[in-house]
């Protein structure tokens, strides 16, 4: 194994740790990205930039999207609802 | 449960883990060296038999097509469901409230972020197209590129330029760029039984291998995806955020 493919799965090992000791779901998010890209990198390191591809697209891109997004949608019932409660008061 | 138990169960199930982990990764074959013919045969099955330089785009839409056609149509299904299911929730009253706290938002996206969406829009479309035309070629295909050209509309909503993307994503277009790309795929399928000899057959001529038109249906069957996915996950991201500002408009 060479020197990169050490470096590169080292990374994944602390972006990985980096992710699950983050509390906060949207830094989180973007945490979780930060593992995906380098998961990427590894995979470039072990000659598969097929599957590097894939998963930029769909760690870098699709995952982080629909996290916000669907944080953003809680977040915004969570506001609605305690405006409700207030006004029946 | 006590905090002591339970970080005891939790560093005893780590460490059980660990040793099976060591001692799966001790057992696998060393890099670069597997074992089966799979790994030397793909590629020049690839290479004689259909022109194809890059391996796993000619895995995917020949050897195994018949697989990648039913992943296709799981995300053709999920998009629909997707679509389904968000779009039951709305009626015109929400959707003109949507659209005026859509007004609202923009002023409120900071003028860093919509110069660096705006900046990256055409060299990532760019990109995607790319990938996509060159997947029997280089590494990428149909999924990948559709990704990203999905990723490129989503930087103009980024940017703040909501007007635009209701120019460029009009739904009804993105529908039926949807459906078009599944059946594509079906019929190409199909194709394979009419002219050839079963269904996914190559019928269509190889060319020169290394060339952008070479690989028979391969690289036909890669836009077809490509289209497939961009329209897909526009649909699914442009459903999700809508909803977001179904809700936003309530305020």
């Amino acid at each position: 194994m060479s020197a990169l493919q050490t470096v590169c799965l080292l990374a994944v090992a602390v972006a990985g740790t980096a992710t699950v000791l983050t509390r906060d779901p949207l830094r989180q998010a973007v945490a979780s990205g930060g593992l995906g890209l380098s998961l990427a990198v590894l995979f470039l390191a072990f000659g598969a930039p097929d599957v590097a591809l894939s998963q930029i697209v769909v760690a870098g891109v699709a995952v982080p999207v629909m996290v916000l997004l669907t944080l953003a949608k809680i977040r915004t019932d969570e506001r609605a609802g305690a405006r409700g409660e207030g006004e029946e008061q | 449960m006590s905090r002591r138990a339970r970080l005891v169960l939790g560093l005893g199930s780590l460490a059980a883990l660990a040793v099976l982990a060591v001692w799966a990764v001790g057992g696998l074959p060393d890099v670069g060296h597997p074992r089966g013919p799979y790994a030397d045969l793909a590629p020049r099955i690839m290479l004689d038999e259909r022109h194809v330089t890059n391996t796993v785009t000619g895995v995917t839409f020949d050897l195994r097509g018949f697989d990648t056609l039913g992943e296709e149509l799981i995300l053709f299904v999920a998009a629909l469901g997707a679509a389904v299911l968000l779009r039951a929730q709305r009626d015109e009253r929400a959707e003109e409230e949507a659209a005026a706290a859509e007004e609202r938002r923009g002023p409120e996206t900071t003028d860093a972020l919509r110069a660096l969406g705006a900046v990256l829009v055409g060299p990532v479309l760019l990109l995607g197209v790319y990938v996509v035309a060159h997947g029997a070629l280089t590494p990428g295909g149909g999924f990948q590129g559709g990704v990203l050209l999905a990723g490129a509309l989503l930087l103009v909503y980024a940017a703040g330029q909501v007007a635009a993307v209701q120019r460029v994503r009009p739904v009804a277009f993105v529908e039926v760029a949807d459906a078009v790309g599944a059946a594509s795929y079906v019929l190409l399928a199909v194709g394979g039984l009419v002219f050839g000899v079963a269904a996914m057959d190559n019928f269509l001529p190889l060319g020169t291998a290394g060339s952008l038109l070479s690989g028979g249906i391969v690289p036909v069957l890669s836009v077809a995806v490509g289209v497939e996915v961009t329209a897909a996950v526009t649909l699914i991201l442009s459903e999700f955020v809508d909803q977001m500002m179904l809700r936003g408009s309530d305020r």
